[in-house]
């Protein structure tokens, strides 16, 4: 342990942190020196966010203390946090649905004009200036409910950056944004370290770590593991350290064997929620036994598409079939039976009732099926057995989560359990949307090779992700999708990275023409 | 350390209740002491009024029975993400069909009493499936659409209450519904010498069966919230209803249908709010509907019944006997003390807003040792 010192922006020594019996942080350290960039690495459910959440003063810490450059501080809640200069984006996201992006933003810290009325427009000049500083591009005037998840992740950046934080804490930022975005932030950091700033970054891919951070963390199960120089360690040390044993960082797969079509889209159109066309015409076939993944930057209609192929909204023109059967303006519940079966891009909105037990989360989609329920009367034991093995099967931590909220339990964690809900439903068809978005190592290798499993199983498989590693890893076929449609398909190994990088932004494929 | 104590029991919704009732009932002595009325001794008046008598008791029972139902319509609807103001329209054609049928048929009372309760159900749970198919199909919001069909029903009912064949004489008010309608236990028999001579020589129910309105509607109230509770406990249905309440994105993620829930739970909820006003006119004196100038509260008061009970149909049993017996053992305030039976209006108001803030206190209590500790080291 490093005695207290000026030279540490946040010395947290020794903290421990019970929710009930269950102790997710056992005598924890962590020392930040000021003008670094650290990374908290772990698996899920180590107990980054709660580490995390205790220096933001969300929770109390049972034990333990913590300096601020040296000098004891009591952090009893967010508003101390703020007041000496820290300032966390949350893993999940704290913004108001029904508000402007300005709105949340400047929400808690409003500049008030002198007629005791919020500023409006100062607030506007001041966010945006922010906003172009660190070019951070929003639409200051879009409701929170209408941006996508990439967007709102920016919105929480500035948010905190609005506050004026000298510390700030990213939880996951990267998940969601896409690999220039990616890029933009990492030079936003450096700036902000350059201007006398430390931030504090939990991310799961390695490969940030390495290009962004200087000192990384690593936690094990509450526990502190240990403190090293980024530099001089790679990659599968990191990802060892960590979990405790050498991980394999590429899909391991046999070529696929496609066999008949099962998804058919055909000049599928559909609008997005002010009404204009974000699918424009989008064409794509994904047969059993294969993987298709879907490249595309946020925001060119990826959204739309799912909210489509999931019955959510009804599609302008064009077919949607399964097995040669139309589904696109049939229900959620008709497109289920029909064989599909989805892994949603927001696990909190789509994917979980977070009230909910586990063990209710875990029969969302199979809850009126035997033995699960008999003649509509739930049979809670058949329900209690069936999460005990899908916990144990998809490695969800804390074991004995059976009848806990899934809101308590970690962002890894919530995801392992949707994925095993998913895959146990034995679909012909299985859609995963950023299925390892905030997933260790560890578990992304256990998801890809569920995906991979499946597929060699003959299901079809069709992946969307903001990932371009992952799609171009795990797909048989890649489809590039920009503006609305499929601007071109790849059998994998056929395709680098720069061209799928180029035609994602819009470029033209000139090898194919 | 005993903050700490203090702070996990608080965790527990029961004691929160209790420690809200307790301070509600505090905060009127209060009240009362300052408005100039002994505060103890009207609190022991308010006991007396309740706890005395075997009549005192048996009437607070009978009075708790509407308003549990009605907390129970409440109650379920909100357990599933609906707010169910319009209770009291659905309560007040409850009364209105009920009474309208207990008029018009007289049949033996085997197949009678089911009738009766089931035009209480029906025209309930129409009322209240209204708001559902509103809300479902049109989106318009539970509240506006249940605040105007509760005032529909006011006046739907006051309309037909004076129409010819229903209309007792020149009265303002409609016939009783025929005898056999009635749902009192023992109601015809304890009017007879024998019966009145047999209850007499039995302590303590005697008393009770002699000088209240005793029926099934009690019985009927513990037995609908046990059913409810199994209901969104147990069945597929229940938790149907329940996941749309939490999260209606997810729920419609995995195929249930949102709008058909909405309009289920609202049938069920006017349903249960039916049930109690047909039961409530089939077991009360003066067994029939009278123009009213204003909305009686047998709906509103569900409100705060639920809310005591936290949504708990099976507290909604617990909080409707709190609410019903301070309404009946608060007049004894006035014959005792003097004090005005508002008082017991402010009470109930205290209650539900500690019921509210409560929540927070486990919270609070636990920072206080923190900021100690720091000495202490
Ligand atoms: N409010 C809570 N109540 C009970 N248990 C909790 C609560 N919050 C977190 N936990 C548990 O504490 C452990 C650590 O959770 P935490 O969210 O800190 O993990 P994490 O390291 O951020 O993981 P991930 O990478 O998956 O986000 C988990 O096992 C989780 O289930
Ligand atoms: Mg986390």
């Amino acid at each position: 342990m490093i005695e207290p010192s000026k030279e540490y922006v946040v010395q947290m020594h020794g903290i421990t942190k019970r929710f009930g019996s269950f102790c997710a942080l056992n005598e924890m350290n962590l020392d930040v020196k000021s003008g670094t960039i650290h990374s908290l690495l772990g698996e899920n459910g180590a107990g980054k966010s709660t580490l995390m959440n205790v220096l933001y003063g969300l929770y109390q810490a049972d034990e333990g203390e913590i300096f601020l450059k040296g000098e004891k501080v009591e952090v009893k809640n967010p508003s101390d946090a703020i007041k000496l200069g820290i300032g966390m984006v949350h893993q999940h996201f704290m913004l108001l649905e029904k508000f402007t992006v300005v709105q949340n933003i400047i929400l808690g810290d409003e500049c008030i004009s002198h007629l005791g009325m919020v500023d409006m427009k100062k607030a506007r000049k001041d966010v945006m200036e922010i906003a172009n500083k660190y070019g951070l591009h929003i639409d200051p005037d879009a409701k929170i409910s209408d941006i996508t998840v990439g967007m709102q992740q920016k919105v929480e950046i500035l948010k905190a950056l609005y506050r004026g934080a000298e510390l700030l804490i990213l939880d996951e930022p990267t998940a969601v944004l896409t690999p220039q975005e990616i890029q933009e932030l990492i030079k936003i950091m450096k700036n902000l370290i350059d201007s006398g700033k430390a931030i504090i970054i939990i991310t799961h891919k390695l490969k940030e770590i390495k290009a962004a951070s200087d000192i990384c963390t690593i936690v094990c199960r509450g526990k502190y593991i240990d403190t090293v120089d980024v530099k001089s360690t790679t990659e599968s040390e990191l990802a060892a350290l960590m979990v405790g044993h050498d991980v394999n960082l590429v899909v391991d797969k046999s070529p696929a064997e496609p066999k008949e079509t099962i998804l058919e889209i055909e000049n599928l159109v559909v609008e997005n929620e002010k009404k204009m066309d974000a699918v424009k015409g989008l064409s794509l076939n994904v047969r059993k036994g294969e993987i298709v993944g879907i490249a595309g930057i946020d925001g060119n209609g990826q959204k739309e598409l799912m909210d489509a192929l999931s019955g959510f909204i009804k599609a302008k023109s064009g077919t949607i079939k399964i097995n040669g059967k139309e589904i696109q303006n049939t229900t959620p519940r008709n497109i289920i039976d029909s064989g599909i079966s989805i892994i949603p891009e927001d696990r909190h909105k789509r994917g979980l009732v977070l009230e909910f037990g586990v063990f209710e989360n875990a029969v969302l989609n199979k809850y009126r099926k035997m033995p699960y329920s008999k003649k509509g009367i739930l049979n809670q034991k058949a329900m209690e057995q069936f999460t005990n093995e899908l916990i144990q099967e998809c490695d969800v931590r804390p074991a004995g989560c059976t009848y806990d909220h899934a809101g308590n339990l970690s962002g890894g964690n919530q995801q392992k359990l949707i994925i095993g809900r998913e895959v146990s439903n034995n679909p012909e068809l299985l859609i995963a949307v950023q299925p390892t978005r905030g997933l260790d190592v560890g578990a992304i290798e256990s998801v890809h090779k569920t995906l991979v499993r499946e597929r060699d199983k003959g299901k079809a498989i069709l992946l969307i992700s903001f990932e371009l590693d992952e799609v171009m890893n795990l797909s048989d076929t890649i489809a590039v999708i920009y503006d609305g449609k499929i601007q071109d398909t790849f059998l994998q190994g056929t395709v680098d990275e720069n061209t799928l990088g180029l035609l994602m932004a819009g470029g033209r494929n000139h090898v194919h023409e | 350390m005993y903050m700490n104590k203090i702070a996990q029991i608080l965790k527990k919704s029961v004691f929160r209740t209790l420690a809200a009732i307790v301070l509600g009932l505090f905060v009127a002595g209060i009240i009362l002491a300052v408005a100039g009325y002994p505060p103890l001794r009207s609190m022991l008046a308010l006991g007396k009024g309740i706890f005395s008598s075997p009549k005192y008791v048996s009437n607070v029972l009978i009075k708790s029975t509407p308003i549990i139902f009605t907390g129970l319509s409440v109650a379920f609807a909100f357990k599933t993400g609906l707010f169910n103001i319009g209770v009291e329209g659905q309560f007040i054609v409850g009364c209105l069909a009920s009474t309208l049928v207990g008029i018009t048929l007289d049949l033996p009372p085997v197949i009678q009493v089911p009738l009766v309760l089931l035009a209480g159900l029906v025209a309930g749970a129409a009322y209240g499936g209204m708001i559902g198919v509103l809300k479902a199909k049109f989106g318009i919001h539970e509240v506006i659409s249940g605040i105007m069909l509760n005032w529909i029903a006011l006046y739907l009912s006051n309309y037909i209450c004076i129409l010819e064949p229903f209309r007792k004489g020149d009265s303002n008010g409609t016939y009783q519904v025929s005898e056999a309608s009635k749902t009192l236990i023992l109601g015809a028999w304890k009017n007879t010498d024998d019966g009145r001579n047999f209850l007499k020589g039995i302590p303590i129910l005697g008393e009770a069966f002699l000088k209240t309105d005793v029926n099934i509607g009690f019985l009927a109230a513990v037995i609908m919230a046990i059913l409810l509770a199994v209901l969104l406990k147990k069945t597929t249905k229940g938790f149907e209803l329940r996941a749309v309440g939490y999260n209606k994105y997810s729920a419609e993620a995995v195929g249930i249908d949102i709008k058909k829930n909405i309009i289920d739970v609202m049938l069920i909820s006017g349903a249960v709010a039916g049930l109690g006003a047909a039961l409530y006119i089939t077991g009360n004196t003066p067994h029939k509907i009278t123009v009213l100038s204003a909305f009686e509260g047998m709906g509103i008061n569900g409100l705060p019944v639920a809310l005591i009970a936290g949504s708990s149909p099976v507290g909604c049993i617990l909080s409707g006997l709190l609410f019903g017996g301070l309404m009946y053992g608060g007049q004894a305030l006035q014959y005792e003390v003097g004090a005005p039976t508002e008082i017991i209006n402010i009470v109930i108001g205290i209650i539900v807003f500690f019921v509210a803030i409560m929540k927070g206190v486990p919270r609070l209590l636990l920072k206080i040792p923190r900021r100690g500790g720091k000495h202490v080291k």
